[in-house]
């Protein structure tokens, strides 16, 4: 296989791979710091022992977070090199500003978090929880900052063969950055609410700590309501910027190869072409597109066939049509998990509303298998988001095949690709382990004495 | 100065910050194996750098993403140059990162002993592989017209003087974590690292000594050089020689101070020898890439100096207090063991 596949083979499981991750560790920390901010205003213990039984979720989930992460900072160098070298003025610095404002914040105060509890006043200890959700949060958005200048490119010049940012303010109010930033924040909190969520439905089947995982669920069920909203509507946002400034992607993810015509149908489903660039059946709604793109009943969406035209004009010949079955079908499993998990939460909510959440044992069993619909949306989300972007590594100024070191053998990146998915394997597993394991062990754990009997120096506290 | 120089010296803080921090974190995971009798003492030591190592290793993280922003070719041609090392560092990173969260969550003997391994592994590795790195580059490296380097496995990346200095520099790191230790426990632990940094003493200087004189015969870096690098080795071996009375004195946050100046000062050659350029070519000096040709634009540098200039503060001020928090020595008392 040649040095390219095998480089974007390695930059997609890794991104893929970190970013199952990424979102859990900035919902999570959120909401772990609103359930110590409960505790240290409404003084209840109960909202003390919620906020460290949900941490070492956090823990465990962030530890493998940020070792992923590693790897994405450094394989831009090791595997895309020629790419480093033409965009590095630009999009380096947002790399290091993260870890400058973002990385040194989280792993100094997630220290004092764990080995602080009988250490730090309360509002110190809690100042240290939202600092570090403060930093996940400020680390999405460099990340998303960077991202959006591959995106979209904006505040540079071409000098000396390479982009040269000359307005770092653009590059921050990148538009693509101001629709990407919240959407992903907002799924960010789907991810966790949905974690908790699903975990406090198990132990309320099982009649475990009623209260404990009925109050749990509670604020799963609210921030889970509100933050998958905000990602439909964020989302929707996100369309319409498509639609005006990456409108290839956008015509991928709707499999729409012609112009649309006013109105524009949305297509539900069809049969994809790519050899005949046609579909062999759809399945439409009237004006739904129109409504998508533009917020209004009315309107034309360019089809793939006249961008790709247009886009011959402007870069020469070349194929300009990203993989559409992948753009589009990912489009619609994104939607359609979001969608359900609208419906769930809003489910959970009256059914509290109506005191019968402990009971409702058909809604508590949706919701076990309903954990995993985030983790769908945000894979389906990001792939959808990069293939739509292809064969642009950088839209419009670099293509992905320019971008590949030159000196890295193919046999290299086989090896490291083979190292780093062994890796990646033993590390899903250990981790669904431990969540497994301290599912089972339930909050209290120290209270009820197994930790401390094969092991005489375990506090049972996070960490 | 340029921004760009300043830039060049930025990132060598960034390395010399990483290799004082997290070298002693690294000697700490190095001792697990060597030093610690039985499970307790293994748990205190890892408790000596658990609220530390994390915010330690963003230094070379930061510093990486610093060499990217500042000097895209640096990053470019270093990083797909040392593919394979690159690659075992992060197998090495990602082990020991993990490790340390891992361990106490769940108590087999196969799963304690597994991530015991990670953390010996991860934390002998790194450093090895970082002083075979730094030594590769002021040795010289294949570097071409094209920036691009194509270096041979044996011969180019690892060779007598990179093995030399991977080794040196990993003595170094171990004899720092002993310090580091018998200045964060107590009783009979703090006695044995002390001990042990009495015998490894004789050992790293011998091993410095080698190091210094395989730099003469290896390198370029005396002849251009010389008149930085004597003065600034001649003061580590005034702090070596010093350290002995230190070590036989039990004065532990001097020697701790004596092994960290010693490794800044081993760290701060590097960068001495390698300026102005950032990549040594051996195959013909005028390929050599200099910080010049490597470097951003002048204003992508104004505008990481102003961001570095504002939060570097606050960085190590909140640095300094998280080390003040926990500044008192881990012992074996269960309220203090978290790992």
């Amino acid at each position: 296989m040649s040095e390219l596949i095998l480089a974007r083979i390695q930059f997609a499981s890794t991104t893929i791979f970190h970013f199952f991750f990424v979102p859990l560790s900035i919902g999570l920390a959120f909401l772990v710091a609103l359930m110590e901010t409960l505790y240290v205003v409404k003084k209840q213990e109960i909202y003390k022992e919620m906020s460290k039984f949900w941490g070492k979720f956090f823990l465990i989930n962030f530890a493998v977070g940020v070792v992923t992460g590693i790897i994405q900072e450094f394989q831009f160098g090791m595997n895309w090199s020629d790419y480093s070298r033409f965009v590095g003025d630009v999009f380096g610095p947002p790399l290091a500003i993260e870890a400058l404002l973002a990385f040194f914040m989280e792993s100094t105060f997630i220290g004092l978090w764990i080995f602080g509890w009988n250490r730090l006043p309360k509002k110190i200890h809690l100042l240290s929880i939202w600092l570090v959700s403060f930093g996940t949060a400020i680390s999405a958005l460099w990340i998303l900052a960077a991202n959006s200048f591959m995106q979209n490119p904006v505040g540079y010049t071409i000098q000396n063969g390479r982009a040269e940012m000359n307005n770092f303010l653009d590059i921050l109010t990148n538009e693509k950055l101001l629709v990407a930033y919240p959407h992903t924040i907002f799924a960010s909190l789907t991810t966790a609410a949905f974690l908790v969520g699903g975990i406090s439905a198990w132990n309320l089947l099982k009649k475990r700590h009623i209260e404990f995982f009925k109050r749990s669920a509670v604020i799963s069920l609210i921030i889970g309501l509100v933050s998958s909203l905000g990602v439909a509507f964020s989302g929707h946002t996100q369309a319409q910027y498509l639609v005006s400034e990456q409108p290839m992607k956008m015509a991928a993810a709707e499999a729409l190869w012609e112009d649309s015509g006013d109105p524009a149908s949305w297509t539900v489903i069809a049969g994809i072409d790519t050899e005949n660039k046609d579909n062999t059946f759809q399945l439409d709604i009237p004006y739904a597109l129109s409504f998508l793109s533009y917020g209004k009943f009315s309107g034309d969406v360019k089809g793939m066939n006249t961008i790709q035209e247009e886009y011959e004009q402007l870069y020469g010949e070349g194929d300009y049509i990203p993989p559409v079955k992948t753009t589009f079908w990912s489009f619609r499993i994104m939607v359609a998990a979001g969608g359900l998990m609208i419906l769930l939460s809003f489910i959970g909510l009256v059914l509290h509303w109506r005191q019968k959440l402990p009971t409702s044992t058909r809604f508590l069993k949706w919701m076990i298998p309903a954990i995993f619909l985030p983790y769908i949306a945000n894979t389906s989300g990001w792939i959808m988001s990069e293939i739509g972007r292809q064969p642009w590594v950088v839209n419009g100024l670099m293509l992905t095949s320019s971008g590949v070191s030159p000196s890295v053998s193919s046999g290299q990146i086989l090896f490291s690709l083979i190292a780093f998915s062994l890796i990646y394997t033993l590390l899903a597993i250990a981790m669904v382990f431990l969540f497994v394991k301290v599912i089972k062990k339930g909050p209290y754990a120290s209270e009820t004495g197994d930790a401390t009997v094969t092991d005489p120096f375990s506090t049972g506290r996070v960490g | 100065m340029e921004l760009s120089e300043l830039w060049f010296v930025l990132i060598g803080v960034l390395f010399v910050g990483f290799v004082f921090l997290e070298g002693f974190d690294f000697g700490v995971g190095m001792a697990t194996k060597f030093l610690a009798k039985n499970d307790m003492e293994k748990r205190i030591l890892i408790n000596t750098i658990g609220p530390f190592w994390d915010a330690n290793e963003v230094w070379l993280l930061t510093a990486g993403g610093a060499m990217f922003a500042a000097f895209p070719h640096w990053y470019a041609t270093l990083f797909s140059g040392y593919y394979l090392a690159f690659v075992l560092l992060l197998l090495a990173l990602i082990a020991r990162g993990v490790a340390f969260e891992f361990r106490g969550k769940h108590n087999t003997a196969n799963w304690v002993k597994t991530w015991d391994w990670s953390i010996f592994l991860g934390s002998l590795l790194p450093p090895f592989l970082l002083g075979v790195l730094f030594t590769g580059l002021i040795k010289g490296l294949p570097i071409g017209a094209d920036m691009e380097m194509n270096a041979s496995f044996f011969g180019d990346l690892v060779n007598v003087y990179t093995v030399i200095g991977g080794i040196v520099f990993l003595m170094l790191v171990y004899l720092h974590g002993l310090m580091f230790i018998s200045l964060k426990t107590d009783g009979d632990l703090r006695e044995r690292a002390n001990r042990a940094a009495q015998k490894m003493y004789l050992a790293t200087g011998i091993g410095v000594v080698v190091f210094v004189l395989a730099t003469a015969f290896y390198t370029d870096a005396f002849t251009n050089r010389g008149a930085i690098l004597i003065p600034l080795y001649g003061v580590a071996v005034v702090l070596y020689l010093f350290l002995y009375s230190l070590l036989k004195n039990k004065k532990e946050g001097l020697s701790f101070t004596m092994t960290g100046l010693i490794l800044i000062l081993v760290t701060v050659s590097f960068f001495v020898v390698l300026f102005p350029n950032v990549m040594i070519s051996s195959i013909d000096p005028s390929y050599s890439i200099s910080l010049y040709d490597a470097a951003s634009g002048a204003y992508s540098l104004k505008v990481m100096t102003i961001v570095a200039g504002i939060f570097v503060p606050i960085v190590l001020a909140y640095t300094v207090w998280s080390y003040y928090i926990f500044r008192k020595r881990v012992t074996n008392n269960k309220e203090h063991l978290e790992y």
